[in-house]
């Protein structure tokens, strides 16, 4: 590991991975949620004709490829709005003539060979230059500064559009911005991950996190995790192995979904087996249904005739029998540790 | 906490929340609503009734501005809707099945979003703002479920929690699209509990419905409509003689059926057990 940091590319590719593994898990929540999870992948297919347009008239690819993304962002999100055309088709038309274009302007260029094309379809830890670790840098900091400051309205927006517009909320500029975030994450992400292969580190992390995540801003922090762990490990692996980094890194972003599908299943299977489920009742339990209220560690259990019940999904658990002492620790305070058996029900109804 | 109302005190000059005159809706040429008369005034129980498809739901996204008005004017709180930007005194309660399908997210931060637009453009939410999203969970007898996943909610308890989302903005007036459906008959209970909680502190309400059910001890006024125009408005009692008297008119089946909120299609089949066959040998 040492040996691999003492390499100046690999400081700079990294960096490039620790950059892209936090932008592109946040943005691409939101378009989880926004259920277009494969838009990276059409702004990365439009990124390569600016890539291209900059390699031909020698220009910087990464100010190219921006531009060409942001621009495409910017008319796909007006075109969904309006809603005239048939949108699916609209961004068809305008994903695959981006990659066409790209693929043809790229030939004529002086450097246009075909190992050139697919660094910048794959990625390639050697083509990070000092100058661009700069650019990306900024980009990245741009990315997440915006998300971060957004997060509410973004989420509000993603979650019900309708709902959103009703109460004032700017939905089109907030859709707009989303956008211009994803193709700016492409373009940073586009060294290290390949243009072809962005949208997964987008996605994947998110995917994985959706497992374990019980609310949005944990789904957030996962997906973060996440995506920091495949595109680090992804590169560090790159280099003794030999493989290219997009590849490595989406590879191993698909490993952890599968080792955290697994796991999540087995304990949900475990769990399921463990906990004690309360006999149904008619009524719910509340304010008003005549049961005490008592806090209990970190939720609020009802005493029915004399039993604790906790809600959980659609049923109530038992939680055991309420005394003055502590309640014997039930089976998911157990599975929590020491909590359970410090934190005895403390009587007082609710107010 | 409790010291601010869940919905701000008047601030108009005049009560007139929501003012329609000669308003058709709809898209491009086909008005699905047309020339409407409608006047709903502060501390209004309003219930706008009609079968699927009648044009109510046309009308309640009219005055959100959801959809096209063609024809004449909406005036919210006194000012005509095209000026009128503080949406957010408007309470929009969806009709939602689902409340987050694509990604996880806790009640409480569902109910959050409804604070928004009291914030401004990149404002967070302070302190009272929590408190004003923890007590509408409260009011809608949520706050037990604040930090729970709303997929693993009830369909009733999700219905709550968009209640408890048009809360946290502080509206001067809720708008309910079918409060009720989908939600079975306890839960509906629960939930004409929690509006009648919100009666109680005084909220002007509009409930889009099919079907009174569970909810008609709460209102102060009904008004049909079908096939496009309103064809009642007036009060409970009102609506109750003027349904009785066309239930003692038996040329006008269509009429009868069409008040009493039933499905006219589903009523009168071959199949159907209805009291005659009951008392039959």
């Amino acid at each position: 590991m040492i040996d691999l940091l003492s390499v100046d590319f690999m400081q700079r590719a990294l960096i490039a991975a620790l950059l892209v593994g936090t932008v592109a898990p946040m943005v691409g929540i939101f378009l989880v949620q926004r259920r277009l999870s494969l838009i990276g992948d059409g702004m990365g297919h439009v990124a390569l004709a600016g890539v291209a347009i900059g390699l031909v008239a020698g220009a910087a690819p990464v100010l190219t490829a921006l531009l060409a993304a942001v621009v495409a962002a910017v008319v796909i999100e007006l075109l969904r709005a309006r809603g005239r055309t048939n949108g699916d088709v609209a961004l068809a038309v305008i994903f695959y003539g981006g990659i066409a274009g790209g693929v043809v302007i790229i030939s004529k260029s002086p450097s246009g060979t075909p190992a050139n094309l697919m660094k910048y379809l794959f990625g390639s830890i050697l083509t990070t230059q000092r100058t661009d670790l700069y650019v990306f840098a900024g980009l990245a900091l741009l990315i997440s500064v915006t998300t971060w400051a957004l997060r509410p309205r973004l989420f509000a927006v993603a979650n019900d559009e309708e709902y959103a517009r009703a109460v004032g909320l700017p939905v089109l500029p907030l859709n707009i911005v989303l956008a211009v975030l994803t193709a700016t994450t492409v373009v940073v992400a586009m060294r290290v991950v390949g243009l072809l292969l962005i949208s997964a580190l987008m996605i994947v992390p998110n995917a994985a996190s959706q497992l374990v995540a019980r609310s949005f801003s944990g789904g957030l922090r996962w997906a973060i995790a996440f995506g920091l762990v495949s595109s680090v490990g992804g590169v560090a692996l790159s280099y003794p192995l030999d493989t290219p980094s997009g590849g490595t890194i989406v590879l191993l972003a698909v490993a952890l979904f599968v080792v955290t599908a697994l796991v999540t299943g087995v304990m949900a299977r475990v769990g399921g087996r463990r906990h004690d489920v309360a006999e149904t009742h008619a009524h719910e339990h509340g304010a008003e249904c005549g049961h005490p209220a008592v806090t209990h560690g970190d939720h609020v259990d009802y005493v029915h005739d004399g039993h604790l019940h906790a809600a959980h999904e659609g049923h109530y658990d038992e939680h055991g029998v309420h005394h003055d002492h502590p309640a014997p620790p039930g089976p998911e305070t157990a599975s929590t540790g020491p909590a359970g058996t410090t934190a005895g029900p403390t009587t007082g109804s609710r107010p | 906490m409790r010291s601010a109302p869940l919905v701000s005190p008047d601030a108009a000059p005049s009560d007139a929340v929501v003012t329609l005159q000669g308003a058709s809706f709809g898209y491009g040429d086909g008005a699905v609503l047309s020339d409407v008369d409608l006047s709903i005034r502060k501390g209004e129980i309003v219930a706008i009734v009609g079968p699927n498809g009648s044009g109510k739901s046309t009308l309640m996204k009219g005055v959100l501005g959801l959809n096209e008005r063609v024809a004449g004017t909406v005036t919210l709180f006194g000012t005509d809707s095209t000026e009128f930007h503080d949406r957010a005194r408007l309470g929009y309660v969806p009709q939602r099945h689902t409340l987050s399908a694509s990604v996880r997210a806790t009640a409480e931060e569902i109910v959050a979003t409804g604070r928004l637009p009291r914030i401004g453009w990149l404002g967070r939410l302070r302190a009272t703002d929590r408190q004003i999203v923890a007590r509408s969970l409260d009011v809608v007898g949520l706050a037990d479920r604040a930090a729970t996943e709303v997929s693993t909610l009830s369909g009733g308890q999700q219905r709550r929690v968009l209640i408890a989302r048009a809360l946290a903005g502080q509206p001067e007036v809720l708008i309910m699209d079918e409060p009720t459906a989908g939600v079975d008959a306890a839960n509906q209970h629960v939930l004409a509990d929690v509006l009648d909680r919100l009666v109680e502190r005084d909220v002007t309400m509009v409930i889009v419905t099919h079907e009174l059910g569970a909810l008609e001890r709460l209102l102060t006024r009904i008004v049909v409509i079908d096939g496009g125009r309103i064809r009642f408005d007036g009060t409970p009692q009102a609506y109750a003689a003027a349904r009785d008297s066309v239930h003692h008119d038996h040329d006008s089946h269509h009429h009868d059926l069409e008040l009493d909120g039933h499905h006219p299609s589903l009523a009168h089949g071959p199949l159907d057990v209805d009291h005659t066959d009951r008392s039959r040998p």
